[in-house]
């Protein structure tokens, strides 16, 4: 049956498009900051929205789930990424990679299935990877990737590399046995200095089509935390300038002290869940609608006009994009296949081929 | 040579290569303070301490996962499953990350993990604690699946195990914790992909791995007796796997006998005697026996539990059955 959005919630939590935690962020932002956090935006939505294309052309195979209306949470909370950081998200994870140094070609070849892909054509949209720039992935399992993340934050501080991870998780991670797992271990190993994680709850609204108070009778999220010693916060996620001062906070307090330390951002899919779900039944148009009012480059673009910015200048920006993007699309189509020799590389780190094994 | 214990074996391992390389951690339920509840790990918390040597809570999906991480970031961390019956609470980890992410990482990331601890059965633990599970992980390319069986193989393995790349299935045979054998001094490590004859024959191929290794020697050396030279391959490594050393040795005998503890569908006994017939088909001169664990899950009553396994009894009649020689 297809459902409306119920509005009765309990306690503190993202309710109609994010109010509650909606507070003026204290943060000065230089003029060229603010340029430069919507190049990455703009430039994250025009990718996604070429995605988009390239999928129903039929160019782009497999699951693809798409960043649009996130943007400002890894934009503004990989403002405050150190090389050395390591980060980890789930299977939305375009933005992430961008945002990190991968370019724009890499990723589309990737998501193509070309042989020039970030990983050889050989993970797709889910699994992106560029270690080189303390990318460790794009994982397909819900909640899945959330122990790999409290690990490698044990082994940062195991090792004294004064370096913390950002481990990116979704609000329909957080009812899965994975999290509750990883999050007592963050919190019993950060007792002893040995956990900087800094959680980041990208509270979407909707675990796929089942909405945050449809899957949980507790729907403040982050209080979940609570219940395994991890202290947290709220964020407006349309805002980055409100999701660069709770980062940089944040950054700095799992650095200084190894202990991890949860935001939760308050944030909307604007688009369907994956690009193949049309229908939507989960949610009224016009819920959606009001949450395109609080677009996060929108509001953006506000404080821009709000800074002396003219409206020439950033339509300027928004075109550059477009042929940064469009460059990638083109580099993916006229990209190469993988060998198929690929096919069996990769399997093992050691010498050992396939056949070996029988 | 030194006799050891499997158990000493696999300690002695573990601490001499956290004496060599201090990124090597162990995590576990009750491997420290406790000192393991089969006791591998004991003394080595006073050791190595509790940073290195570190009691996790009662969840293997999440410190498994936590290993997961540690590896990628560098670390070499060994994992006890307090038994392999606890690892399908953890076999997301293993199997959808452990296994896969160098491959869909392009090979940028890789996991440098040994997950240990007792597998099989045959002290009444009844269904729930029970399994043999070198079918089970053996399936997954991108793990690596041993199941050593002396004390020998079982340290030698293990510094194999903690220095490989890669993420390592170590299925222990429980059973035999307590079982001594000659351990050689100093470093050394034995290769995986590897099978050991275990005892030279003539008249017919025995192959096992793991606690029913122990069984097949007894074997042999009842067919001795009645003038039948069996000649005992231990495969050691389930995944890679030594193919060569099985066909070469079928080849002289022309006939095999393929035991183990797991159930027989889908299993190893299923991939050896399809790779005899693909390999050796024209040596053959009976078809392969396979000698498997029945067909339920295991049962608690001592009785049932001792009809439920191979039995020496069982081993000879497939033995006779591929000679064609009349049942007793």
């Amino acid at each position: 049956m297809a459902t409306t959005k119920r509005t009765a919630r309990r306690g503190k939590t993202g309710n109609d498009a994010g109010t509650d935690s909606r507070k003026e962020p204290q943060v000065q932002l230089e003029t060229e900051e603010l340029i430069s956090l919507y190049q990455k935006m703009v430039e994250i939505r025009l990718f996604e929205d070429a995605c988009q294309r390239g999928f129903r052309q039929g160019k782009i195979g497999g699951y693809l789930h798409l960043y649009i209306g996130q943007e400002a949470v890894a934009t503004g909370f990989l403002e405050s990424h150190r090389s050395g950081d390591r980060i980890i998200t789930a299977y939305r994870d375009h933005a992430h990679a961008l945002l990190l140094g991968a370019t724009p070609r890499q990723i589309m070849a990737e998501l193509y299935g070309k042989g020039t892909g970030l990983v050889k054509g050989k993970g797709g949209s889910m699994h992106l990877f560029d270690a080189e720039n303390d990318f460790y992935g794009g994982y397909g399992i819900v909640g899945g990737h959330i122990p790999l993340g409290v690990g490698m934050a044990f082994a940062a501080a195991y090792n004294k590399e004064d370096s913390i991870v950002q481990l990116y998780l979704g609000d329909g991670a957080i009812n899965n046995g994975a999290f509750h797992e990883a999050a007592n271990l963050s919190g019993l190993w950060g007792q002893d200095g040995l956990n900087p994680c800094l959680w980041i709850l990208e509270n979407n609204q909707y675990g796929m089509g089942t909405s945050v108070e449809r899957a949980t009778a507790n729907t403040n999220l982050a209080s979940k935390f609570d219940a395994y010693g991890i202290e947290h916060e709220q964020v407006d996620g349309m805002d980055v300038v409100a999701v660069i001062e709770s980062a940089r906070r944040a950054s700095e307090r799992v650095r200084e002290s190894g202990t991890p330390f949860a935001v939760e951002a308050l944030t909307y899919r604007i688009v369907p869940h994956g690009a193949a779900d049309f229908l939507e039944r989960y949610r009224t148009k016009e819920e959606v609608k009001k949450w395109r009012e609080r677009d996060p480059i929108g509001l953006l673009e506000q404080r821009l006009e709000d800074a002396g910015v003219e409206e020439i200048a950033i339509a300027k920006i928004r075109e550059e994009k477009q042929d940064i993007v469009a460059d990638a699309v083109k580099f993916a189509e006229e990209s190469p296949v993988p060998e198929l020799s690929e096919l069996t590389t990769d399997v093992y780190a050691s010498e050992m081929h396939v056949a070996d094994a029988g | 040579m030194p006799v050891m214990t499997y158990r000493d074996a696999l300690r002695a391992a573990m601490a001499e290569e956290m004496e060599r390389d201090e990124q090597v951690v162990l995590l576990g339920e009750d491997i420290g303070v406790y000192g393991g509840t089969h006791l591998v790990t004991n003394g080595l918390i006073d050791q190595f301490g509790p940073r290195r040597v570190i009691d996790t809570p009662i969840s293997e999906n999440g410190f498994t996962g936590a290993a997961i991480g540690m590896a990628m970031a560098g670390m070499r961390p060994i994992v006890e499953m307090m038994t392999w019956n606890f690892s399908f609470q953890a076999a997301d980890q293993i199997i959808q990350n452990a296994a896969k992410i160098h491959y869909f990482s392009g090979g940028q990331v890789h996991v440098p993990l040994v997950i240990r601890g007792p597998n099989g059965g045959g002290v009444q633990l009844s269904a729930q604690h029970t399994h043999s599970l070198e079918g089970f992980y053996g399936h997954f390319p991108g793990l690596k699946v041993v199941s050593p069986v002396t004390p020998e193989d079982v340290k030698g393995m293990m510094l194999a195990s903690i220095r490989d790349p890669d993420p390592v299935i170590f299925l222990e045979a429980g059973a035999l914790y307590g079982t001594k054998g000659d351990v050689p001094e100093g470093d050394y490590t034995v290769e995986f992909g590897k099978a050991r004859i275990a005892r030279e024959g003539s008249d017919v191929t025995l192959v096992a791995y793991g606690r029913q290794v122990n069984m097949l020697l007894r074997v042999a050396d009842d067919l001795d007796k009645e003038g039948v030279q069996a000649e005992v391959i231990d495969l050691r490594s389930i995944r890679p796997f030594d193919t060569e050393t099985i066909i070469t040795s079928v080849k002289k005998t022309n006939r095999a006998v393929v035991v183990q503890e797991q159930w027989r569908w889908f299993s190893v006994a299923s991939e050896v005697a399809a790779l005899i017939q693909e390999h050796a088909f024209d040596y053959l001169d009976a078809p392969v026996e396979r000698v498997s664990g029945a067909e339920v899950p295991a049962p608690y009553a001592r009785n049932l539990e001792v009809a439920g396994f191979p039995s020496e009894e069982q081993i000879l009649e497939a033995v006779r059955r591929v000679l064609y020689q009349e049942s007793r």
